[in-house]
């Protein structure tokens, strides 16, 4: 069953339609950024899925020669994008608190309505 | 020091940052601010140069050798757009302390000094790097510093609008870095040059298709090709003035940088445009572009939102030229980048201007200032003439190419396509020049001409656009041997 | 001095606005720039006569690409009137802007005389590129001359100004010019012309059609609207921008594209000529029979200078030496002509206040100097001897002759019968009809500022003159289809 044994990457697709899903369908602003944090955390895994290697261990040096690693390099990319991701999340909830300040709502349909009848 | 440049492009400002939010004090944290946008053209211009006399630049940071460092390379194209950037933030840093105290409230003065640093460091860094990743974290440096300068603007739907760009924009950084996990899964490599070496033999397989697709969607989305613009029209209305004279003239052009260093660089030209065959999505976007965002722009009633469509527009005008594939298109295309720049960052200075005596960039808010302040609204005139391609300014040498591209592949519908937009152009700048100098200001004061410290910055990208439109061979010659680069022709 | 010849008038526009706040001082400057302008442009016509075309280079604007000066015969020929009906109309407006009591005069008088250095450039392009460069500037210079007023009329009219000549001149002629450049390689201005033989002829036709149509300035139907709508703008602005310096710089770059970037020999065999010939021949009928139809003065004016204009692109489309040396003398004849009749359209409006032609009748006992100008001047416009127009119109007739264009020549024939009828009844019921019953003709109306009067009387004298001695333009001219 090669399709079942990649289900990491089924696992990812199946994140990545929620949160864009989330994104898209929801009024909520917060609902909004959880799926956007959501879709970003499935391209975490895609990446650290895409570094594993059978067999393969912790990328720290040892003896002998036919010691198998997995690639760190992806790892330490996602690294950085979770940096960036929670950077991005802190600035929408941020926003988020500011909207709510200014519209007394973080629904996306009253925020329409009160921007309309002005 | 000279061999560091590249690297001290980017830590300079990035320093700064930091920097300028301990000040504290508005205006001290505005010296820092004008000190690195300073440091950052001075750079530039000796980095292109030296490009230009001694070719590519290569440069490893920490001296880890590339493809396994991160390599900044910089030739003749990115030299051209790091002088865009690094020359707008210039000017602009000089104009947004009046313009910023009057429209940011004092506590928040040197965080937006910050903020704004951070954007402009990002925004070189995309241009800078020859690494895919490396441009996915400065792209994020840049968009997240620009929600927060955009959601400072006075008006309640700032927030709003900040909020709608956070979540586009993330949405395609993501989508651009899903392309670039593809790419590296099938090369095992980031270097833009490596890629482009490894990538012919993979390019038979399933996978870099769809990394070209999710790329393609994610930058479209960044430099806001219809239809995936609708994060723009709000951000530039509700931006503080000098936030959207500096965005609408950099960030969707480093997009545009974007779009031809994976497509040209990276996937190549061949790829692109023969096996994926990307002008037949772009060049119809593009044409919808100009003319659709055009009309739409007619309609408005608020001068800044005007010039966004319009920005909409002109961004169709520099698709189209990169859609022909040729090198007088991607030059065309180039050229308009960097006059675009010119003319939309005078433009929506000059809104700044009105901004910070009347208090309003509605169209019908700038009754009779044609009489009340001349300098300001002459100016306006300019950049719209430029805008609309009269000769003599720049809008008109970058016309005169992408009309050349189009007539050298036997397509002259798209030459006439692209003058009809200028017609368009020509009605929505005349919609608010009527107003200005053809109706009488309201009573009470009139209001006063602009201070200096903002008409000089504003007269300064003015000259400018009406130099490179006398003077173009400096601009159209960087700019055709950057397509001739991109393109891998002429060397 | 071509180069002089272009920054002269702004200099003059600048001293101006410098010396707005004194009338009198402003005024001199005026007219002290347009006499020293007329200098330098006569000082050039010994050497062209010679045969020398001097030349100048400012800058290269993108590779290949030139702003450039070259004196030619044509040109010159058009600078030459330009530049002297300039010295006459400023007398003019001296006059009428006082006698009329305008606002904002130091703006009108400056854009005047930047309009001027547009029209010096379009006359001394050099190159196709510089040429577009000075006809776009001269459109937006003039645009708020027309609408001095800034009243709702103004702003109305000022849109279908600017819409009708940026958009013909944006679409189709950049287009042209590009495509040009795209095939030749170059967009100077050669004898002989520069696309021979670097297209087919469809592709050339489909440019020569471009080229026409692309000329806004030049009126041909239906791109002609614009120019009675500028007939909003005070009178002397009618007068040399809409009779003389506009709507020339149309029809000589007609004339400059037939000659030097088709040739006449590639005119001549190309297909569309023949059929653009007959658009201009439709334009002159047709012209003619909306001026009967208007009863204000200056609209009648308008649609028979659209109609005359027709004239110099039928001559340049007959595609021979008889017809453009026809349509480059018609370009002097008509303007002085025609300037004599705005002039005095202009001098009855501010003396008697009338702008409509059936409340005319009588006003000649009166103002006898300005209805006998407006006759002399219809004369020429009519194209019969005494008067100037006679020549233009002969050389004309020839050239349809030469093409064997037969229907043509009868064209010509009908539209100077219609313009008989249209231009000449004014004078005539001036002097022998009875007054309306309703007029105050006689209680305190006397003829206009002496200025504005003394302006009338050149320019008529002139149109006689010309009839006279036309050798200066025919020489030049001849000098033209024999480069």
């Amino acid at each position: 069953m090669r399709l079942l044994g990649l289900y990491n990457y089924w696992v990812v697709i199946v994140l990545m339609m929620v949160g864009f899903y989330t994104i898209i369908a929801r009024d909520n602003l917060v609902k909004k950024l959880i799926g956007l944090s959501i879709f970003q955390t499935s391209v975490f895994m895609l990446y650290i899925s895409m570094g594993r290697i059978h067999g393969g261990t912790a990328p720290i040096l040892m003896e002998g020669t036919d010691v198998v690693y997995s690639n760190p390099l992806p790892h330490v990319l996602i690294l950085t994008a979770i940096v960036v991701g929670v950077a991005t999340t802190a600035v929408g909830l941020s926003l988020v608190i500011r909207i709510n300040e200014a519209y007394g709502t973080v629904e996306e349909d009253e925020i329409h309505s009160q921007d309309e009848s002005l | 020091m000279s061999a560091h440049l590249p690297v001290l492009l980017i830590v300079v400002p990035l320093l700064a940052a930091p920097l300028a939010a301990l000040v504290r004090h508005p205006r001290g944290s505005w010296v820092v601010a004008l000190g690195a946008s300073w440091w950052a053209l001075g750079v530039s211009i000796a980095l292109l140069m030296r490009v230009l006399a001694d070719g590519t630049i290569s440069y490893e940071i920490g001296g880890w050798a590339a493809p396994w460092g991160i390599e900044y390379r910089i030739d003749v194209a990115n030299a051209f757009v790091l002088l865009i950037v690094s020359g707008i933030g210039a000017v602009v840093t000089p104009y947004a302390r009046v313009s910023v105290e009057r429209e940011v409230e004092a506590a928040r003065i040197p965080l937006f000094h910050t903020a704004f640093i951070l954007c402009l460091t990002g925004l070189l860094g995309i241009a800078v790097t020859g690494d895919v990743f490396n441009v996915f974290v400065f792209l994020e440096i840049s968009s997240l510093s620009a929600y927060a300068l955009i959601a400072l603007g006075q008006d309640r739907r700032a927030l709003t609008s900040a909020y709608q760009y956070l979540v586009m924009g993330s949405v395609g950084a993501t989508f651009i870095v899903i392309g670039i996990g593809l790419l590296y899964v099938m090369t095992g490599t980031l270097n833009m040059a490596d890629l482009a070496v490894r990538l012919p033999e993979v390019a038979a397989t399933r996978t870099i298709p769809v990394a070209f697709a999710f790329l393609t969607v994610g930058i479209c989305l960044k430099l806001a090709l219809f239809p995936l613009h609708l994060w723009l029209p709000n951000a530039y209305t509700f931006a503080p003035s000098s936030v959207t004279a500096f965005i609408a003239s950099t960030a969707t052009k480093v997009a545009v940088y974007m779009l031809l260093r994976f497509f040209f660089t990276v996937f190549g030209a061949a790829f692109s445009f023969d096996v994926m065959q990307l002008d037949m999505v772009l060049m119809p976007l593009a044409l919808v572009a100009i003319v659709s965002m055009s009309l739409v722009a007619i309609y408005q009633q608020n001068a800044k939102r005007l010039l966004a469509y319009s920005s909409l527009a002109q961004i169709g005008y520099m698709i189209l030229g990169i859609s022909l594939a040729s090198v007088t298109g991607v030059t065309a295309g180039i050229l308009h980048l960097f006059n675009h720049a010119l003319m939309k960052g005078a433009l929506f200075m000059t809104l700044g201007c009105v901004m910070y005596r009347v208090g309003s960039v509605r169209v019908e808010a700038m009754a009779g200032l044609g009489k009340t302040m001349p300098w300001t609204m002459a100016a306006f005139v300019i950049g719209g003439l430029s805008l609309i391609g009269v000769p003599l300014t720049v809008g008109f040498v970058s016309k005169w190419y992408l009309v050349l591209a189009a007539l050298e592949q036997g397509l002259w519908p798209l030459a006439v396509v692209v003058l009809l937009g200028s017609l368009l152009a020509v009605m929505y700048v005349w919609k608010v020049v009527e107003v200005a100098y053809f109706q009488p200001p309201p009573d009470g004061d009139p209001p006063a001409e602009a201070p200096l410290s903002l008409l000089v910055p504003t007269w300064a990208l003015v000259v400018a656009n009406l130099y490179f439109g006398i003077d173009a061979k400096l601009t159209a010659g960087v700019a055709m041997r950057a397509a001739e680069a991109l393109l891998g022709v002429g060397q | 001095m071509a180069g002089v010849a272009i920054l002269l008038p702004v200099v003059g526009a600048f001293l101006v606005l410098a010396l707005g706040k004194w009338p009198n001082l402003r005024e001199t400057a005026t007219l002290v720039t347009a006499t020293s302008l007329f200098a330098v442009v006569y000082s050039l016509l010994g050497p062209v006569r010679a045969g020398e075309t001097p030349s100048l280079t400012l800058v290269e604007v993108v590779p290949g690409v030139t702003l450039g000066l070259e004196v030619e015969p044509l040109g010159l020929l058009f600078a030459l009137v330009a530049s002297f009906l300039w010295i006459v109309t400023s007398l003019y407006a001296i006059g009428y802007m006082r006698g009329h009591h305008e606002e904002n005069q130091t703006r009108f008088f400056f854009f005047f005389a930047v309009s001027i250095a547009g029209a010096m450039g379009v006359a001394f392009a050099g190159n196709l590129f510089t040429l577009f460069a000075f006809y776009e500037a001269l459109t937006l210079c003039t645009f708020p001359l027309v609408t001095h007023h800034q009243t709702d009329e103004a702003r109305k009219a000022g849109r279908v100004y600017l819409g009708i000549l940026l958009s013909t001149s944006v679409v189709f002629q950049l287009l042209a010019i590009i495509w040009t450049w795209q095939l030749a390689g170059t967009v100077d201005f050669v004898p002989g012309g520069i696309l021979a033989g670097t297209a087919s002829a469809g592709v050339l036709s489909a440019l020569l059609v471009l080229y026409v149509f692309g000329v806004g300035k030049a009126a041909v139907m239906p791109f002609h609207r614009w120019l009675p709508a500028a007939m909003v703008a005070p009178t002397p602005v009618s007068a040399l921008l809409h009779a003389v310096a506009v709507v020339k710089a149309g029809v000589f770059t007609v004339l400059k594209v037939s000659v030097y970037v088709f040739g006449v020999d590639l005119l001549g065999s190309l297909a569309a000529t023949p059929w653009l010939a007959w658009a201009a021949a439709t334009t002159i009928i047709l012209a003619s029979l909306v001026a009967f139809t208007k009863d204000n003065l200056k609209a009648r004016l308008a649609y028979s200078t659209i109609s005359q204009l027709s004239y110099i692109v039928l001559g340049a489309l007959l595609a021979n030496r008889w017809g453009i040396i026809g349509g480059g003398m018609h370009i002097a004849m008509h303007a002085f002509g025609k300037i004599t009749l705005f002039f005095a359209a202009g001098a009855i409006l501010v003396a008697a206040h009338e702008k409509d032609i059936s409340r005319m009748r009588g006003l000649g006992r009166t103002m006898p100097i300005t209805f006998g100008a407006f006759f002399i001047g219809s004369l020429s416009i009519i194209g019969v001897p005494p008067a100037g127009g006679s020549w233009s119109k002969w050389f004309l007739g020839l050239g349809t002759l030469e093409a064997g264009q037969l229907g043509l020549l009868a064209v010509l024939m009908v539209s100077s019968l219609l313009s008989l009828v249209y231009l000449l009844e004014i004078p005539v019921r001036a002097f022998f009809s009875a007054p309306p019953a309703d007029s105050h003709h006689g209680e305190g109306i006397h003829e206009a500022p002496w200025q504005s009067l003394a302006a009338i009387v050149i320019t008529a004298t002139a149109t006689l003159a010309l009839f006279v001695w036309p050798d200066a333009f025919y020489d030049l001219m001849t000098l033209v289809v024999e480069r």
